[in-house]
């Protein structure tokens, strides 16, 4: 039949009589599992040493455990509160109770604390309420919390408290973004005056693009330079681009404060030449224009490399056939070897983006007040307010951006291209 | 343009641009090194001054000593902060080496599943901003009771360290012939002594950079030793730095910097000796 004939007369199969097939795919998925072996203990260990504290610090953004546990009662007696006006006795019955609790065990600051994260002057309202409160026996408790502050007699402070109710919650991210929940439970911006991060986040954007900006203007004539020089020249060039490269962070930020502080070096030399007076030494340090400026620096060996080893591919017979067909040298320079560049200009740029725009050490170091970037404002309030979970919000929208951008270095150039001199 | 060299028929036009082009670059290498050139001469200042007094500028010896190594040399905390740096920059670049290195050679089989994304997430060390890495780290440690400690900070740092490993030896064995390992094996040799006697000497030159590399990546690193080493017991060298920045900055700071440059030229140097040492035995110009 003709079904038969299509068929192989036997199956192939191996020494040991087993369908080849199978066989094959057994030895593949054995090689396989050893290649996969080799990676699993460098994965492991960067899964308990890097990738699980990162989630975990993410995970304090939108899990905010602290007010329901701390004050149980208040949260579920609010649960029925309409939001319209202050709740009535029971609601106040039970923060009473809470707090009292709170007293005992030393935990009220904790909430007082994180309630004025969303509600600033809510600490003492609330220290101060608790101290008042610990003292009476019995009820009614709604006049004695009115009479202690009239904060309790505001939808606001209640609003606050039950916003937090919920264990997981979308807060701090709204915060991030300058939005909070009003007392209907609707989205709005912060006040003019409060509106702090969408600015900060601009900011960061800005300078990032203006140090990629920099870096692709001063990188690409010295790596067209570097390219086209004979060896023996370009290799001593080279030494100018990898020193940067290897020297301390810490000593590149500290020399460009050496240099551009206002009794700096920079300076001295202004006015010595006599372009500057005495007087008019100018600030060039703890601004953004300092930051800027060493960031660019810093960064430069960056845009650098990647834009040297694809420069040195590109033939120069290019640009001499272009030129013998008439075409004028920069128009032969414009239309025939930049756009040769053009991979190597992607790779730059988006490494220096990528690195710019979580850029800590040299914002902190000579970036003064205006010249601080998202990271410095994340430390802050890992280190200084202790408003950990606007830290993880603010560093869980950093890390979306890096990451997409990250994605698509990977996508266009390539990771394991990632230039290192 | 794409000449090196001015041809003899050159236009004004061009001669002009010629030599304006190689001024443009002059300024712009002045600007890469001058922050490194300008810090040496100044850590010999005999005043505590962050610039150049008359006497330097005259080339008066009495404008110059070695009074800023001195005080850098007689100061504990210094001293402290570079035995933790070696000791922490040892020991991170150790592991970082064996566990980047094991990687890496799973990684650039053929069989590997999943390779881009795994390489993907081996090398996302590199970038994830480190702050982030620092506050998560921060918690993770806090809740483990590690802050403080410099078996700490070595992990902290042999994380960063890895995706350089990776990245310079899994570049090494593309040019590697895996026919050598099988041949190796064919000859009766166990997959550990193929290892060491024939894939580890043709990778070295790759494994001893990308060591370089995880090397000063915990030299140089500050923000998570920030987070994590709250006493200066537990300083590092560039820990100590800050301080010295954004507390009082002495001239010590600049000796200390300088010491620091020789160091990154000395490093330079061997890498730079290894990667044309490499490219030769690839049969590719020294370049």
């Amino acid at each position: 039949m003709a079904e038969s004939t299509l068929q192989p007369p036997v199956a192939l199969t191996t020494a040991d009589g087993q369908p080849l097939k199978t066989s094959l795919a057994r030895v593949e998925r054995r090689a396989r599992i050893r290649a996969f072996a080799l990676v699993v203990p460098l994965l492991i260990f960067l899964c308990i040493t890097f990738l699980f504290p990162i989630g975990q610090m993410l995970f304090r953004s939108i899990h905010d455990p602290l007010v329901v546990d701390l004050l149980p009662n208040t949260i579920a007696a609010l649960k029925d509160w309409d939001g319209t006006d202050i709740p009535g006795e029971p609601v106040f019955a039970a923060l009473a109770e809470d707090m009292k609790k709170g007293r005992e065990d030393r935990s009220i600051g904790k909430v007082a604390t994180r309630l004025n994260f969303e509600q600033s002057g809510v600490r003492s309202v609330i220290t101060r309420t608790a101290r008042r409160v610990a003292k009476l026996e019995e009820g009614p408790y709604k006049e004695a919390f009115l009479d202690a502050n009239k904060a309790w007699g505001e939808v606001e402070t209640w609003a606050t408290i039950k916003r937090l109710g919920n264990r997981f919650n979308t807060v701090q991210y709204l915060a991030s973004v300058d939005r909070r929940f009003d007392t209907e439970g609707n989205v709005v911006m912060q006040p003019e005056d409060r509106q702090i991060y969408v600015p900060i986040f601009g900011r960061t954007l800005w300078m990032s693009l203006l140090v990629t900006a920099c870096c692709l203007l001063l990188g690409f004539p010295i790596s067209y330079m570097l390219a086209t020089q004979p060896l023996r020249i370009s290799n001593l060039l080279m030494i100018m681009v990898l020193l940067p490269f290897w020297t301390s962070l810490l000593v590149r930020t500290t020399s460009w404060i050496v240099i551009l502080q206002s009794e700096g070096v920079l300076n001295d030399i202004l006015v010595w030449t006599g372009i500057v007076g005495e007087d008019g030494r100018v600030q060039l340090i703890y601004n953004q224009t300092g930051t800027v400026i060493a960031m660019t620096q810093i960064l430069l060996p960056f845009m650098v490399l990647p834009l040297y080893s694809v420069m040195k591919t590109i033939s120069p017979s290019y640009m001499r056939a272009a030129q013998s067909l008439g075409a004028p040298r920069f128009q032969a320079f414009w239309k025939v070897y930049a756009p040769n560049t053009l991979p190597g200009v992607g790779a730059g740029s988006l490494l220096v983006f990528i690195l710019a725009i979580g850029y800590y050490i040299t914002p902190a170091l000579v970036g003064g007040r205006t010249g601080q970037m998202i990271s410095n404002f994340i430390a802050h309030h890992m280190q200084s307010s202790l408003n950990w979970g606007l830290a993880a919000a603010l560093g869980g929208i950093l890390l979306i951006g890096v990451l997409l951008l990250y994605w698509l270095y990977n996508k266009l150039v390539g990771v394991e291209r990632l230039s290192l001199g | 343009m794409a000449q090196s060299s001015l041809p003899p028929y050159a236009d004004t036009g061009e001669r002009v641009w010629y030599y304006a082009f190689r001024v443009i670059c002059g300024a712009i290498f002045l600007f890469l090194i001058a922050p490194i050139l300008v810090i040496i001469p100044l850590s010999f200042n005999a005043e505590p001054y962050f610039t150049f007094t008359k006497e330097m500028l005259a080339f008066d010896p009495a404008g110059y000593s070695t009074r800023w190594y001195e005080s850098f040399l007689s100061n504990d905390r210094w001293m402290t902060s570079i035995q933790n740096s070696i000791i922490v920059a040892i020991f991170s670049t150790i592991l970082a080496t064996v566990l980047g290195t094991i990687a890496a050679l799973g990684l650039s089989q053929s069989h590997m599943p999943y390779r881009n994304f795994i390489m993907g997430l081996l090398i996302s060390p590199m970038v994830v901003p480190l702050i982030i890495t620092a506050a998560g780290i921060y918690f993770f440690y806090s809740s483990v009771g590690l802050t403080g400690s410099l078996f700490g900070i070595i992990l902290a740092h042999t994380a960063l360290g890895t995706p350089f490993v990776v990245i310079t030896v899994t570049a090494t064995l593309i040019g590697f012939d895996r026919s050598l390992s099988r041949a190796g094996a064919m000859l009766g040799a166990d997959p550990t002594t193929v290892f060491f006697k024939i894939i580890m000497p043709l990778i070295l030159p790759g494994v001893i950079s990308g060591a370089l590399f995880a090397f000063v990546t915990s030299f140089d690193e500050v923000v998570v030793v920030l987070f994590i080493a709250p006493s200066p017991e537990q300083y590092t060298v560039p820990r100590q730095m800050w301080s010295g920045i954004r507390e009082q900055i002495s001239p010590t700071i600049l000796a200390v910097a300088t010491l620091l440059i020789v160091l990154s030229i000395v490093l330079m140097t061997v890498i730079e000796l290894l990667r044309r040492r490499s490219e030769r035995l690839r049969g590719m110009t020294p370049g």
